[in-house]
């Protein structure tokens, strides 16, 4: 029996779905030095920072990719840091992860690259995969490039084709490792619809690590934002937007002022502009 | 309303350039660079293959394989080195011929000149040649493969779906390269004794028969099975070489080209190694006296 199955019905009462507890790590200079999050089912958390800060080291902690120097990483009350590989490889398979890069396998079409996770790790028939395959590439608008090979792809189209592969296994919780990095406003904006539309279908528990505020905004429930690698705010997106903190508002109007530069909407000079109410998150 | 937590930690040393993740230190040292002491290098390169190799016969003994996956590569590794190794093979076969000829010639034994070609072709020259060819063409590009993928977190990727990227992609290419370089070195024995026959008939205008009834009168099994048979350990060398630097490349795209740079030449030099050890054996089982 699936290890996580098992226990989940107690597990889901009893346990959030990710614990982490003070997590560190340190390559050649301490990365993470005590960072805690919880998720609970069907909860977004985004996580903010700047770059460098190990956003992406976290997720990769979460699917045991590195091994923390200390602390603990709970998933539905089992210590992820202790699984032997048997078990490491059901978690892994419950879990979606999105690449900044999509990480699609290049030398598979989109729809090769969505069968092998479906060819791995189910026992469905060639027509009901096919199904699956179509269902999940319509539910981010790519099931005309079904046959197309990555290197086709746009960046956004790559992403989303890799949002689909996460999907259709149908993940409990969802790692988005900068989804909207490198890609145009409009472009960063319909992959956070689509990321928000895909929970609200789905129901499943995200992780969005982001520099980008409007996406966190869009998507999340709550936030942790870190810096040097301490955990220096965690809480609903409404306090992070309200709070007084001059860190927290100097890293909020930062990140608004270089979003606006972009996008043309203000003189260069002009400073510490207001969170539009537009960017709380979509009801 | 849920607790707000604030604190701010104290500096930390220089973070990375932006954008730049800090990853834990694989175990591939490079071969090719000048820094540190080069025993030190070899030593944690060879400990860092070993470990990577006893994983091949760990997943040997985990079935089902990728067959369909093995398949392909044998196409990419096997078939599209087909031109490279007909070449190889014929040219070997000319050259030899060449050269021996004014000094057979000169103690009378030209109508030798078939055996001594087929015996140096099989025992050695097709084997290590092949080999070392396939060091760059396969050894090199199985690296950059494998690199770019883990450059672009492709084998992440396989890593998260819990889809074991070792056995996908590194056991189906040692696979492969183990499968390919017998059946790519007799191709090139064949075509080396081709090209050494159209220089015979050039020069003395031997026919085919004769050549082929010269080269049988000298040539015997244990000139030909330990020459093919130690292609099977020269192409897992090219393949754990090749994927284990591939796997391990680090850098982006600047480390993939090292990674393939590393593996062409750790590869050829292992192979070099080896052939040694191989003909020492050959010689203890099959030799004279």
């Amino acid at each position: 029996m699936n290890l996580f199955h098992r226990h989940e019905k107690e597990a889901t009462r009893e346990y959030p779905l990710l614990q982490a507890d003070h997590l560190a790590i340190a390559f050649d200079r301490p990365v993470l030095r005590d960072v805690s999050i919880t998720v609970d089912h069907g909860e977004t958390l985004a996580v903010l920072g700047k770059s460098g800060t190990g956003k992406s080291v976290l997720l990769k902690l979460i699917v045991s990719l590195l091994s923390p120097d200390s602390g603990s990483i709970l998933y539905k009350g089992n210590d992820v840091t202790r699984l032997t590989e048997e078990h490491l490889m059901e978690l892994r398979s419950e879990i979606g992860f999105l690449f900044q890069g999509g990480a699609l396998f290049d030398s598979m079409t989109v729809g090769q690259n969505l069968d092998f996770f479906l060819l791995k790790h189910t026992d469905l028939s060639i027509q009901e995969r096919e199904e699956k395959i179509v269902e999940a590439l319509e539910m981010v608008a790519l099931a005309d490039a079904i046959d197309k090979m990555p290197s086709e792809l746009s960046g956004g189209m790559k992403k989303r084709a890799g949002l689909a592969r996460s999907i259709v296994l149908e993940p409990e919780l969802m790692l988005y490792d900068e989804p909207t990095t490198g890609l145009d406003p409009l472009t960063a904006s319909s992959i956070a619809e689509l990321i928000l539309g895909l929970q609200t279908r789905l129901g499943i528990a995200s992780i969005v690590v982001t520099h980008d505020l409007p996406t966190a905004f869009t998507v999340a429930d709550r936030a942790v934002i870190l810096n040097e690698g301490v955990a220096v705010f965690s809480g609903k997106m409404e306090e992070l937007e309200h709070s007084e903190d001059k860190f927290l508002r100097d890293y909020l109007s930062a990140s608004q002022l270089n979003r606006n530069r972009r996008e043309g909407i203000l003189h260069p000079t002009q400073r510490m502009p207001t969170i539009p109410e537009s960017a709380g998150r979509a009801a | 309303m849920s607790e707000i937590e604030l604190h701010h930690p104290p500096p930390l040393a220089p973070a990375a350039a932006p954008g730049e993740l800090p990853t834990k230190p694989v175990i591939a040292p490079s071969v090719s660079g000048d820094d540190g002491s080069v025993w030190t290098k070899w030593l944690t390169l060879l400990g860092g293959l070993w470990v990577f190799a006893a994983r091949f016969f760990k997943t040997l003994a985990r079935p089902p394989y990728e067959f369909r996956e093995i398949v392909r590569q044998l196409n990419a590794i096997g078939f599209r080195s087909m031109s490279l190794v007909t070449v190889v093979g014929v040219v070997i076969g000319m050259v030899l011929t060449m050269q021996s000829r004014p000094t057979m010639l000169k103690f009378g034994a030209e109508a030798f000149i078939p055996v001594m070609v087929a015996v140096s072709v099989m025992r050695e020259l097709a084997p290590v040649l092949v080999s070392v060819i396939l060091c760059g063409r396969v050894g090199a590009g199985i690296a950059a493969e494998l690199g770019s993928m883990r450059a672009t977190e492709q084998i992440d990727a396989m890593d998260v779906a819990a889809l074991d990227p070792y056995k996908f992609l590194v056991f189906t290419r040692i696979m492969a390269c183990m499968i390919a370089l017998p059946l790519l070195t007799i191709y090139a024995d064949f075509l080396a004794l081709i090209g050494s026959w159209m220089i015979e008939k050039l020069y003395s205008g031997m026919s085919i028969g004769l050549f082929i009834n010269s080269v049988q009168s000298g040539v015997d099994f244990s000139d030909y099975l330990p020459g093919v048979a130690k292609t099977i350990f020269f192409g897992f060398t090219i393949g754990v070489v090749g994927c284990f630097e591939g796997y391990n490349s680090k850098g982006g795209t600047e480390g993939v080209g090292k990674s393939a740079t590393d593996a062409a030449v750790t590869s050829s030099l292992l192979i070099i190694l080896l052939d040694v050890l191989f003909v020492k054996l050959t010689l203890m089982f099959w030799g004279p006296g």
